[in-house]
């Protein structure tokens, strides 16, 4: 998928990424591995963090190109009134619509990449997120009953389009938004 | 042939003349002070003097800019996301709110849409930090006359181009030599007379020598890099038989410090000019050169400068203390030291400059302007461990100097 005219990022912002991404890749190698994601600080005390530093290397890959950067956070990009009214049904569906900052999202929770969020799956998830309060039946209570909601064809596990249902209500584009500034 | 024979003893005429002048110049207004200790004032007025013209640069620079309509300074500095103003707990009771379709009387402790916020926060860290954001020199608010200050320099005006002309001639051709001058000859005297030191027996003499041998040459250091230091709280100043912490925010806070007092120092080996330095030094006076990995040689000292953790962070922040200077059980004196980035910017990005480029800067640059303040001692209290100490001496320093604390 093409960045930049396309409109996926705008031009303003595509800088202002790019200083970042040369800011993060301390050995100037023109790419940014793990350790570099892993240096942030503020990304290390999130408990998503290594989840999120996966997201940006699909496929076992080890490292990141910035139009690779530059992939994953568009789909953090708000969703601005143009894009849902001119949308031409050939081209792509932009990176930082609903369904597919969802399925960001359900990527988090994905982690065999299968297409479902199994229980165990959830536990996991569960564990890295509210953890070191709760004990480990009731976190397998909790699991238990968030696939249970979600469930529709009963096959004890979560898949994109239940996740997708269970979430309709909410709003999605404006919590997975980032607003750069101008 | 023959024409040229007038001309070549004219321009080594001059060149003899300029250069006793220089000498002259270099002797008696700045080393011979800088031996005794005393100061003419004429850095202060240099200072006043640049102000001026800064005002005058800003005003017409802004002026010239409105008529052409553009935008004189980068924004960025202050983020480059919108961010929240709101907590984690607000955050993922809204999401709750609005995701579920049931009624909230039994707020669950987890829903599928919690991943949001987290997902979120990550990316947005991802884009921009604060720690990286502190990373970068601050923006100024007016100009200095040094086109690395601002990005936006343009042609405004004629008078302005040549102003900057003559700021990099006067800078490049006439400060920039005469201050490498000064500093060759201050590490060299340090070298030479700290060996010299060495050889003498062990004694008050020594002890005398050794420490004016010192400030002698810390202070020829500090002219040579114009640096115009204010000191407040005098009375403050670290005694024997303490421990001097400050927040290091580039290399030559050791020159600062060590020109208004005579300290051991504790710091680690370097190799190459500093290092021969080092070893020169340690003659006269104890000072504590270790390596990286080995903490121990702690009680050797009876003054010491502790520095911070190795990173220069920029001006605005102080980072976290080492454990190891807090543990000894002597009194330590806090010091703040600040820098005003107007006449030059002492902040070193290790990552972007090197250590030679990063001297040359600064020696091209007006002046180091930096403000000392001595705090008062404290003694770590019977109910507090090392750590908790640390963190009150390093909030002591952070409010005097109006640093952001930074919890590292």
């Amino acid at each position: 998928m093409a960045v930049g005219r396309d409109g996926f990022v705008s031009q303003a912002s595509l800088l202002r990424l790019h200083h970042r991404f040369r800011a993060l890749d301390r050995n100037k190698k023109g790419y940014l591995s793990r350790m570099d994601l892993q240096q942030i600080g503020a990304l290390a005390v999130n408990p998503l963090g290594d989840r999120i530093i996966e997201s940006f290397f699909p496929d076992g890959s080890q490292r990141v190109d910035f139009p690779g950067f530059v992939r994953v956070l568009a789909h953090f990009r708000p969703v601005e009134d143009e894009d849902t009214e001119t949308q031409d049904p050939k081209k792509p569906e932009p990176l930082n619509s609903r369904r597919n900052k969802l399925h960001y999202a359900f990527q988090l929770y994905d982690l065999d990449r299968d297409g479902k969020i199994s229980r165990h799956e959830m536990l996991q998830v569960l564990r890295l997120m509210v953890g070191v309060q709760v004990t480990e039946e009731q976190l397998e209570n909790i699991a238990d009953r968030t696939v249970q909601e979600a469930d529709e064809d009963g096959d004890g596990a979560v898949s994109f389009v239940e996740f997708t249902k269970s979430l309709e209500k909410m709003d999605v584009e404006q919590k997975m938004s980032i607003r750069i500034l101008k | 042939m023959f024409l040229l024979l007038p001309f070549d003893s004219l321009i080594v005429n001059l060149l003899g003349i300029s250069l006793t002048v220089l000498f002259t110049l270099l002797l008696v207004f700045i080393i011979v002070p800088a031996i005794f200790g005393v100061s003419f004032g004429i850095r202060k007025l240099y200072m006043k003097t640049l102000l001026k013209i800064f005002a005058w640069a800003t005003l017409r620079m802004e002026r010239g800019a409105k008529e052409k309509n553009h935008q004189l300074y980068k924004p960025y500095t202050n983020g480059i996301i919108a961010k929240d103003p709101t907590s984690l707990e607000e955050e993922i009771k809204e999401i709750r709110r609005s995701g579920s379709s049931k009624a909230l009387d039994n707020t669950p402790e987890f829903e599928l849409s919690d991943i949001f916020y987290f997902c979120r926060k990550g990316m947005e860290t991802i884009m921009d930090d604060e720690v990286t954001k502190r990373f970068s020199a601050e923006e100024l608010e007016s100009w200095n006359l040094l086109s690395r200050t601002n990005y936006n320099f343009q042609y405004i005006s004629l008078r302005l181009t040549v102003l900057w002309g003559l700021g990099v001639l006067i800078r490049y051709c006439f400060l920039l030599p005469l201050r490498i001058a000064l500093a060759f000859t201050g590490i060299s005297l340090l070298v030479v007379g700290t060996t010299v030191v060495g050889y003498l027996p062990n004694g008050r003499f020594k002890e005398f020598m050794s420490k004016h041998v010192h400030l002698m040459c810390y202070r020829i250091c500090v002219r040579a890099l114009t640096a115009i230091i204010t000191y407040h709280d005098r009375e403050n100043r670290p005694r024997n038989g303490g421990i001097c912490v400050a927040n290091h925010t580039s290399p030559i806070d050791v020159i600062i410090l060590a020109s208004d007092g005579y300290y051991a120092m504790v710091g680690q080996v370097h190799g190459g000019l500093m290092g021969v330095i080092q070893r020169a030094m340690v003659k006269a006076c104890p000072h504590v050169w270790f390596e990286r990995s080995e903490v121990k040689d702690r009680h050797l000292v009876k003054r010491l400068i502790s520095g911070v953790k190795g990173t220069c962070i920029n001006n605005t922040s102080v980072m976290m203390f080492k454990k190891g200077s807090f543990e000894i059980g002597a009194t330590v004196y806090p010091v703040a030291i600040k820098y005003d980035p107007q006449f030059g910017d002492a902040f070193w990005n290790s990552s972007k400059y090197g250590m030679v480029t990063y001297l040359l800067r600064m020696m091209t640059s007006w002046a180091i302007v930096c403000s000392v303040w001595y705090l008062p001692p404290m003694t770590r209290e019977a109910d507090e461990d090392a750590v908790q100490f640390a963190n009150r001496v390093k909030s002591a320093i952070a409010r005097q100097g109006g640093l952001v604390d930074l919890l590292w």
